[in-house]
């Protein structure tokens, strides 16, 4: 068995050309799978993990994926905002350790304008319970002062210094500038691979002081307060978009959401960050598994490859496999030695599969981290990548059997005397 | 009967979905030390007799038995076995195995059959020294026991392969057309090499040939044409 073994891969490295083009396109199926299997954890891991430390998102009743999709993500408007009331009630529970409020509806070049205040800095966590950190400069102090993510900074090319003027609404063409108000950029926060990098911070007061002479999603024709009295009316926000909430106990999380959602005057949820995002990823996780299966059948493919290439060499060895069976060789051994060459040639380019995806990882993972804020870890071989390389030799093994089973046949019909 | 290492009796074979019988021996036997001729035309059903003797093919009637071993009786893989141990095979050409090295080539009996290993050993102190004790009494220089088979000419390979056939001493030695590729001189050299390895080795000779020319170093002939009672118009060669 040891020597059958010796003899196909010897056998195999007679071929190494034709076989080696095999191993090679077997080892670029691979790399593709495991690939794509590794962008999808960790996308679903910095999803999962795109805001962390905060027990209840509290909006207007809605469906969860649906509050978690604008309170988090800023993607889609809310049906309904909150009122300052409301949102005061909150904050003055004994449950509830702090709060951050956001108001959303405007924009700037397509990237969402958040308004809060400066518990989002101190407490808005991502990842493994990061804090954000500012890149260049500090938080808003006065009242026309915006914070921008790291991708808006990149992507428009803005520093600490920067005049910036906000869109009424979500989108990129067709909206009414707030031109009157002009915001200046005093920081920039430090890249997180979660939506705050696309996103442009503003106190919860300059959101009020840009609409103050606007009225029903409109400019209010010949009325204009110009920015510098902005700051002289009342700027106590009317309305909050959503609000995440921090408990002092995270057992009190149920308790907390139950008062939430019976409250009396007016129709509010409160949901469980994890339970929605892991909600919100089984929408999204349709297109992954797409992904993953069509990166499967490409291994396939690749097998199919191999396969054919023994198949198609059986016939030039006819000679090789009489000379062996008149040495002893039982037929069971010819079977073997074929299907070995198929394992064999499997195994060097899962090899080499994993050597290429580990060199091309460790190349562009910081290139992929800048430009999509995916975080890629090099890595050695997880449980679940073991439990598809285990698949991809089963398939392989399975499929090697064909030439095992030809060379069988081949070498019974020859006996000792191919004719050739 | 003690001494007989082969012997065909009342035997016929017939292909899968073929018609006739294309072989149908009433006797033929080989006594230990015999070097014997069979002279087998194209379509005579010489192939056929090979594979029947190396029990690779089963007859429809009839026994052969190889040193007292009933070939029918026993099962194939039993069948397989009993050629690695007893039987060593030199065709006509190609004989090699291109990805091995000559010694490896040589080596090949040794690796399916345990007792052709440990007699090997035997006789030499080493599986190499002996391959390069028989490689030696066949003329192949040292500096070629260690390149690809490819390199060497048609008769260093057929030599090659008289050596394979012979490491571990078997009792039966079977050569189909091994000097056919060779021209004439060359011819009875690598005859008068391989008859004398044989005595040496005390190996019984089957040299199958359809050329009769090369008969006079044997001690017994059998004309393959007159043995065979089937009617062997069909070409199996």
């Amino acid at each position: 068995m040891k020597y059958l073994l010796s003899l196909a891969a010897r056998s195999a490295w007679n071929r190494k050309l034709t076989l080696g083009l095999t191993v090679m396109s077997i080892a670029l199926s691979v790399a593709l799978l495991i690939g794509v299997e590794r962008v999808r954890q960790d996308a679903q891991d910095s999803f999962a993990q795109s805001v962390s430390g905060t027990d209840l998102v509290v909006g207007a009743r809605t469906s969860p994926v649906q509050l978690m999709l604008y309170a988090v993500f800023h993607i889609g408007d809310a049906t309904n905002n909150i009122h300052w009331q409301t949102y005061q009630d909150i904050a003055v529970n004994p449950l509830v350790a702090w709060t951050i409020p956001v108001s959303m509806g405007d924009s700037h070049h397509g990237f969402p304008v958040v308004g809060t205040t400066m518990d989002y800095f101190e407490h808005f966590h991502y990842g493994e319970s990061v804090p954000l950190t500012f890149s260049s400069g500090k938080p808003f102090a006065s009242l026309f002062d915006a914070v921008i993510g790291a991708e808006v900074a990149d992507h428009l090319g803005y520093h600490i210094g920067d005049k910036i003027t906000l869109s009424h609404g979500m989108g990129d063409i067709g909206l009414t500038e707030h031109a009157d108000k002009p915001f200046t950029v005093t920081g920039v926060l430090a890249r997180t691979g979660t939506p705050v990098d696309r996103t442009v911070h503003v106190s919860l007061e300059a959101i009020e002081a840009i609409h103050l002479d606007w009225q029903g999603g409109a400019k209010i024709p010949g009325f204009s307060i110009p920015a510098q009295y902005a700051s002289k009316f009342n700027l106590i926000p009317k309305e909050v978009t959503a609000i995440l909430v921090g408990l002092k106990n995270r057992a009190g999380v149920f308790k907390m959401q139950r008062v939430v959602n019976e409250y009396h005057a007016e129709p509010l949820l409160a949901v469980l960050p994890g339970v929605a995002l892991d909600q919100l990823w089984q929408v999204v996780s349709v297109a992954e598994r797409a992904l993953l299966a069509v990166s499967g059948m490409v291994v396939v493919v690749g097998l199919c490859g191999l396969i054919a290439v023994i198949l198609a060499s059986l016939n030039e060895r006819r000679r090789e496999l009489a000379i062996l069976r008149s040495v002893g060789a039982r037929p069971l051994d010819i079977f073997l030695l074929l299907s070995a060459e198929g394992l064999f040639i499997t195994v060097i380019g899962m090899l080499f599969g994993m050597a290429l995806l580990s060199a091309l990882t460790a190349t562009f993972a910081p290139i992929i981290q800048s430009h999509y804020g995916l975080m890629i870890t090099p890595r050695f071989v997880s449980y679940d990548e073991l439990g598809l390389l285990g698949m991809v030799m089963g398939v392989s093994l399975l499929a090697s059997l064909a030439p095992g089973y030809g060379a069988y046949r081949l070498s019974l019909a020859d006996g000792l005397t191919p004719r050739i | 009967m003690a001494n007989s290492v082969i012997r065909l009796e009342n035997l016929a074979f017939r292909y899968p979905n073929a018609d006739n019988v294309c072989l149908d021996i009433q006797e033929l036997h080989a006594d230990a030390g015999d070097r014997i001729f069979i002279y087998g035309p194209s379509g005579s059903g010489k192939s056929t007799l090979l594979g029947l003797l190396g029990g690779v093919l089963t007859p429809e009637r009839g026994t052969i038995s190889l040193l007292g071993h009933e070939l029918t009786s026993i099962s194939p893989s039993a069948r397989d076995r009993l050629r690695a141990d007893h039987i060593g095979f030199v065709f006509q050409q190609f004989n090699l195995i291109p990805y091995l090295s000559v010694t490896d080539n040589v080596l090949l009996s040794c690796r399916f059959s345990a007792r052709r290993h440990s007699r090997a050993l035997a006789s030499g102190n080493t599986l190499h020294d002996e391959a390069a004790r028989l490689l030696d009494h066949l003329d192949i220089a040292p500096e070629l026991r260690h390149r690809p088979v490819t390199q060497l000419s048609v008769g260093q390979q057929q030599r090659v392969a008289v050596a394979r056939a012979l490491i571990g001493r078997p009792e039966i030695v079977i050569a189909d057309e091994p000097t056919s590729a060779l021209d004439a001189e060359r011819q009875s050299a690598f005859l008068d090499l391989l008859s004398r390895e044989c005595i040496d080795a005390d190996s019984t000779l089957l040299f199958v040939s359809h050329d009769r020319r090369l008969a006079s170093g044997f001690n017994r002939e059998i004309a393959l044409p007159s043995l065979n009672r089937a009617e062997t118009t069909q070409e199996f060669a």
